[in-house]
C-alpha cells in the first residue's frame, strides 16, 4: 500500500455564527488504523467528523480523505467513506436487507454484485441469520446499530468514521461492537468517537483527545500516560500513624508524594503516592515499609492510570491552558441552531 | 388518499347534480378542473411535507449526504416521488366521467361527459400546474425540520399563488389606470385564467413556461438550501 495517510486534516475551523466549534484542528491517521477521538460532550468531535465525510463544509482549514482533497472532491471523498452518524438514524419502515440493499445502490454498488456485497456486510455484522427480514423499527438498540456498522461497510470503504457507536448499549452488545470493530482491525481505517473511555482505551491503536475544539494530546494510551501522569503510582493501605510512612520512605531514599489518603477504619488508611522515578519499585516499596514499628502495610497495589485519569488530566490542562491565553473563552457550541445537530 | 376520493368525487357529484337541475354553460367537467384548488391545498403540502423535513428530522438526511448522490437527484427525486403521486391521483379522477357515462348513457350521448378537448386540456393544465405545486411543497420542505412547519409554509404560499393572482386579477380588472405592463404581468399569473384556456383547450406556452421555470427556480433553491443546512 502506498504512504499516504488515510485523514489528513490541517488547520480546521468550523464557526457556527459566533460560536467556534473547532478550532485549527490538525491530526493524521494512517492506513488501517484504529483511532479514537475523545472528548466531552460540545468538544467537536461530530463536527469533525461530518466534515471529513462531506455533510458540513469547514469554514477553513482542509481536510483529505485518502489523498483526496474533501472541499474539492467531495463526491469522491464519499465513495471512500463509510460514515455511521450519532444515534443512527434509520427508516423504521424499511426491512434490514430492503435498507442495506437500498444504500447500495447509493453507494453505487453495481447491480451485479448487489446481493453478495449485502449479504457480505451482513455477515460481518451478525445480520444475516438473526435480523435479515426484520423491520428496522421493531430491532433492539444493539442490531440498530449493527445495521448502521453494515451500512458504513456497504460499498467498500477506506475509511470507516463512527460516531459514538456504543452509546445507550447494553455491556454485551457493546462487547459485541468492539469484537465487531477488532475484526476490522488492519483491514480498514477507523476512526470513532465517545466519551465512554473504556470503550476507547480498549479498542483503539490511538488516542486523539479533542477538548473545546482544539486537539489537545494524541498517541497512544501508553504514551499520554506518560505525558500526563508521569511517575509511579502505588495505592497502599496502612495500619497505624500515616504521617510515619514518608520518613520511612526518605530513609530508604525513595523520594514520594501523597495524591490522597481516605480513611477506612480507625487506625487503618487508604493512601496513593506517587513516586517521581521511573522503574519499578514495589520491591524497595515494600522493603521500606515493611519492617516499620509504628505501622503496618496491609496492601500494595501498582496503579496503572486508566485513561480517564489521562482524560481528566489532559482536558483540566487545556482548560487552563484556554483560560490563560485567551481572556474571552470560546464559547461551548451547545446550544445550537435548530437546523444543526449539536456538535459534540 | 381515500379522502381525495371522497372529496373529488362529492365535488363532481354536486356538478353533475347541479346540472340536472339547471342548465349550465360549462361542461361537467371544466366545472370540475375549476375547483382543482380544493384538493391541491390539503393534498400537496401533505404529499410533500414530509420528503425533506421528515428525513433531516429523522437524521436519515445526513446518511443519505454521505454516499456518493448529488443533491439535485436527491431533490429531483423527491420531486418525482410526489409528482408521480400527484398526477396519479388526478388521473384517477377521470373514473368518475366514465362512471357517470356508464351508469347514465344517455347522457353520454351528448358528448358533454367525455369531451376530449376538455379533458385533455384540463388534464394537461393540472400535469402542468402540478409541477409548481408541487415543488413550492418540496422547496418549504427543504427549508425546515419540521413536518408542521413545512405543511404550513407550502400550504400559505400555494394559497398566496393561487387566491393572489386570482385576487390580482380582480384588482387590476376594476382600476383602468393601471399600465399596461402590469396589466400583463397580472394576467401571466392568473392561475385560473390559465385553467380556462386549458380547459376550453387552448394551449398556450406562456402559462406552460411560467410554470415550469418557476418549478425550476425552486427546485434549485432546495438543492441549495440541503447544500448548506444538511
Amino acid at each position: 500500500m502506498d504512504s499516504t495517510p488515510s485523514i489528513r486534516v490541517e488547520n480546521l475551523t468550523r464557526q457556527y455564527g459566533a460560536i467556534t466549534a473547532i478550532q485549527n484542528i490538525s491530526f493524521t491517521v494512517n492506513r488501517g488504523e484504529i483511532v479514537g477521538f475523545l472528548g466531552p460532550n460540545g468538544a467537536g468531535k461530530s463536527t469533525t467528523m461530518r466534515i471529513l465525510s462531506g455533510i458540513m463544509t469547514a469554514t477553513s482549514g482542509s481536510a483529505w480523505v485518502g489523498g483526496i482533497c474533501v472541499a474539492q472532491n467531495p463526491r469522491e471523498v464519499k465513495r471512500k467513506i463509510g460514515y455511521m452518524p450519532e444515534n443512527n438514524p434509520l427508516p423504521d419502515e424499511m426491512r434490514v436487507v430492503e435498507y442495506l440493499r437500498f444504500r447500495a445502490r447509493l453507494k453505487e454498488v453495481p447491480s451485479r454484485k448487489l446481493g453478495e456485497t449485502v449479504q457480505e456486510v451482513m455477515e460481518i455484522c451478525d445480520l444475516a441469520r438473526t435480523a435479515r427480514r426484520k423491520i428496522i423499527g421493531t430491532l433492539s438498540k444493539g442490531f440498530r446499530q449493527r445495521v448502521g456498522i453494515a451500512d458504513a461497510l456497504l460499498g467498500d470503504p477506506e475509511v470507516i468514521i463512527m460516531d459514538e457507536p456504543t452509546i445507550g448499549l447494553d455491556p454485551h452488545q457493546i462487547q459485541g461492537i468492539r469484537s465487531l470493530i477488532d475484526n476490522l482491525r488492519g483491514k480498514l481505517t477507523v476512526v470513532l468517537s465517545s466519551h465512554i473511555l473504556p470503550e476507547i482505551e480498549r479498542s483503539c491503536d490511538r488516542v486523539i483527545i479533542i477538548n473545546r475544539g482544539r486537539v489537545v494530546t494524541s498517541g497512544t494510551s501508553a504514551s499520554l500516560r506518560q505525558e500526563f501522569l508521569p511517575g509511579n503510582r502505588y495505592d497502599l493501605e496502612i495500619d497505624g500513624n500515616e504521617a510515619d510512612i514518608f520518613g520511612a520512605l526518605t530513609k530508604a531514599g525513595i523520594e514520594a508524594e501523597l495524591i490522597e489518603s481516605t480513611k477506612v477504619k480507625d487506625s487503618i488508611s487508604h493512601l496513593s503516592i506517587r513516586a517521581d522515578s521511573t522503574g519499578d519499585l514495589g520491591a524497595d516499596l515494600i522493603k521500606a515499609l515493611g519492617n516499620a514499628p509504628t505501622f503496618s502495610l496491609r496492601s500494595l497495589v501498582p496503579r496503572i492510570p486508566n485513561l480517564e485519569e489521562i482524560f481528566l488530566a489532559a482536558t483540566k490542562r487545556s482548560w487552563e491552558e484556554t483560560i490563560e491565553s485567551k481572556p474571552k473563552v470560546t464559547q461551548e457550541p451547545t446550544s445550537n441552531t435548530a437546523t444543526e445537530t449539536s456538535p459534540s | 388518499m381515500k379522502h381525495f376520493f371522497i372529496l373529488m368525487g362529492f365535488l363532481y357529484w354536486s356538478i353533475v347534480r347541479s346540472m340536472v337541475n339547471a342548465p349550465a354553460e360549462m361542461l361537467p367537467s371544466v366545472q370540475f378542473f375549476r375547483v382543482f384548488w380544493i384538493p391541491v391545498f390539503f393534498v400537496v403540502p401533505l404529499l410533500t411535507m414530509r420528503s425533506i423535513a421528515g428525513e433531516r428530522n429523522a437524521g436519515t438526511l445526513d446518511t443519505l449526504m454521505t454516499t456518493p448522490t448529488s443533491r439535485i437527484a436527491v431533490v429531483l427525486s423527491k420531486f418525482s416521488g410526489a409528482y408521480i403521486f400527484y398526477m396519479m391521483l388526478w388521473l384517477a379522477t377521470l373514473g368518475f366521467p366514465l362512471i357517470t357515462s356508464k351508469l347514465y348513457p344517455q347522457a353520454a350521448a351528448g358528448g358533454a361527459l367525455l369531451d376530449p378537448a376538455s379533458l385533455i386540456g384540463g388534464y394537461l393544465f393540472l400535469a402542468i400546474s402540478g409541477l409548481l405545486f408541487i415543488a413550492i411543497g418540496i422547496f418549504a420542505s427543504s427549508v425546515t425540520r419540521s413536518q408542521l412547519v413545512a405543511g404550513m409554509l407550502s400550504f400559505t404560499t400555494l394559497f398566496l399563488v393561487i387566491a393572489g393572482g386570482q385576487q390580482l386579477g380582480n384588482i387590476a380588472e376594476n382600476s383602468t389606470d393601471l399600465a399596461a405592463w402590469l396589466e400583463t404581468t397580472v394576467n401571466y399569473l392568473q392561475i385560473f385564467e390559465h385553467l380556462d384556456d386549458f380547459s376550453r383547450g387552448i394551449i398556450d406556452t406562456r402559462p406552460f413556461f411560467y410554470y415550469t421555470s418557476t418549478a425550476a427556480l425552486l427546485l434549485g433553491l432546495s438543492t441549495l438550501v440541503i447544500e448548506a443546512k444538511a
